[in-house]
């Protein structure tokens, strides 16, 4: 009889396990990078074979600057890609929670979407747009943030509690204000878990588009070159630096997330 | 004046897969005046619910004819004359005790500064003025109904439908609870179709108990309590007499024992 939705990431919005969200990963980090430095450094392996950590750590203080700047190239190509795949595919899902036949259409397409590769799509677009732009890697971005975002947008728009239904009826409301008044705020949770999980891959995305071409400068390029030249340590520097990128996308997401479902525990 | 709500031999069959359909309600007659208070009550599956929606127009008859003031229930809904409050508070979480009173007010174009004049009036009548700003999540099962019922008074509906808003209350909220409605429902003058499991409940509050049988959902018995005005409902009725000799009628009637002077309807 309960019409309880369980929703959002409750492990991560759980109050008392905040702590232990946060200090147990950086546990197991820092004793991995311990055993990674213990085995390199006790076996005599070469840098240019495994780098330890700390190589990896004065490349990256060295080449800051470079760093910075190739992941703020490729950090604007994941947050353009992420706003419009994220309007698409809300844009999308509100279409499709109001004429369930838009939904039977696309249904196929969002399949076919939801197994390829996307960046697979990136040749393609270079010589659609330009290998000296920017545009193929925003492209690629949006579209693996529409596929997310879709699907738990709608899957959010039919989440609306029979009370609630009940209550717009009563209320006589017209469609438009059950829409505003409680189907889209009931699938607002859902919608940041879609954007929470779309976060990642727009970065991911953006970052492995540039392995197949595009101007130079961000984050994926620099890593092709320097391991290209042979500089693995270097090649690990902008990696971190693509993990680092990653982190602040998925972090802001689930802030946002936290913050606009704060008030969702109850009925 | 037409009467709050007139039920004429309605029936209500859901039709199952394969033939398999419950009659969840079977030629029900009720008449409910303006201003009086009606109780529900009967065992768990007898149609109270239904009944209720039928006359909410969340739901329609398979057979016979119901009015709401004199006016088939669709309009009845579509003029807003009745408020209602439901089992679960169904309060929307991310509104605040405000924005959930008001709600009603916001989606028939009240303006901003009466909206805000009537819900301050309203958190006064529910004891609730200092919670305005809180979110349904932050207040106590008890608090959350209450809101819910001032979300049913925001119009002033001349009828109110409740289907066991205190089930989910301890035994002295729930008391507390039902004295507030008493006052509620002197200040406002409204009909109330109460839902409840309750027979202390109901006979303490109603004027008549409607005593219902399930299977097919029927109304088996209409045992006119009245115990006085709200003046007198206070917690002192609980210990009265006639509270006792109410409550000692409704469960005869509930136990299918016939009751002289009440009018059973088909006792079976
Ligand atoms: N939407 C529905 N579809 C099919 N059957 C239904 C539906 N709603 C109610 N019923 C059936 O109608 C009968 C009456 O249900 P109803 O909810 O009115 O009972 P109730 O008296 O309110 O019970 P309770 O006291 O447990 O709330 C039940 O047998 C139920 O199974
Ligand atoms: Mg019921």
């Amino acid at each position: 009889m309960s019409a309880t939705t369980a929703t959002i990431p409750e492990r991560a919005l759980a109050r008392g396990s905040a702590y232990r969200t946060v200090v147990a990963p950086i546990v197991l980090g820092v004793a991995m990078l311990g055993l990674w430095q213990g085995v390199v450094d006790g076996f005599g392996i070469e840098q240019y074979i495994v780098p330890t950590p700390t190589d990896i750590w004065h490349e990256i203080t060295d080449n800051l600057g470079s760093i910075v700047d190739g992941s703020v190239s490729t950090g604007v190509n994941a947050l353009i890609g992420l706003v419009v795949g994220a309007l698409v595919g809300i844009l999308g899902a509100i279409i499709a929670g109001v004429w369930r036949i838009f939904d039977t259409i696309v249904a196929p397409l969002v399949a076919a979407l939801a197994v390829m590769p996307i960046v697979a799509l990136a040749p393609v677009l270079y010589t659609m747009y330009g290998a000296d732009k920017e545009t193929a890697r925003q492209i690629v971005a949006a579209v693996a943030v529409i596929v997310p975002v879709y699907i738990n947008t709608l899957r959010g728009l039919r989440q609306v509690r029979p009370v609630h239904r009940d209550l717009m009826r009563v209320y006589a409301a017209s469609a438009r204000q059950q829409q505003f008044a409680v189907t889209l705020p009931t699938a607002a949770p859902y919608v940041f878990t879609g954007l929470r999980v779309a976060s990642s891959l727009a970065v991911i995305s953006a970052l492995i588009a540039e392995y197949f071409g595009g101007p130079i400068g961000g984050l994926g390029k620099s890593i092709t070159s320097s391991a290209a030249s042979s500089n693995y340590a270097l090649a690990w520097a902008y990696v971190f630096g693509a993990i680092v990128l990653g982190l602040v996308f998925y972090c802001a997401a689930l802030a946002v997330e936290m913050f606009f479902t704060r008030h969702r525990s109850t009925p | 004046m037409s009467s709050a709500v007139e039920v004429r031999a309605v029936s209500r069959t859901f039709g199952g897969r394969k033939g398999a359909s419950v009659t969840a309600l079977e030629s029900v007659d009720l008449s409910v005046a303006p201003g009086e208070f009606v109780s529900l009550i009967g065992p768990s599956g007898c149609g109270k619910s239904t009944l209720l929606r039928l006359i909410a127009d969340l739901d329609t008859p398979t057979s016979g004819e119901l009015s709401v003031f004199g006016k088939p229930a669709r309009q009845a809904r579509v003029d807003q004359d009745y408020g209602i409050a439901f089992q679960q508070a169904g309060l929307l979480p991310w509104k605040t005790v405000t924005g959930n009173i008001e709600l009603p007010l916001a989606l028939h174009g009240v303006g901003r500064s009466e909206r805000k004049a009537r819900v301050s009036e309203l958190l006064e009548l529910i004891g609730l003025t200092d919670f305005a700003g809180h979110y349904p999540d932050q207040l106590s099962g008890g608090m959350q109904q209450r809101v819910a019922i001032a979300r049913a008074l925001a119009e002033s509906p001349k009828l109110l439908l409740m289907d066991e808003p205190f089930g989910a209350l301890d035994e002295m909220t729930r008391e507390r609870m039902q004295n507030e409605l008493v006052r509620i429902c002197a200040e406002t003058q409204a009909a109330v179709v109460f839902v409840t499991h309750s027979i202390p409940e109901a006979v303490f509050l109603s004027d008549r108990v409607v005593v219902m049988s399930p299977r097919p959902g029927r109304i088996t018995d209409v045992i006119d309590v009245s115990l006085g005005g709200p003046a007198e409902r206070d917690d002192s009725l609980r210990e009265d007499e006639a509270f006792f000799r109410g409550v000692a009628k409704v469960r005869e009637a509930l136990h299918g024992v016939p009751v002289a002077g009440a009018r059973g309807v088909d006792t079976r």
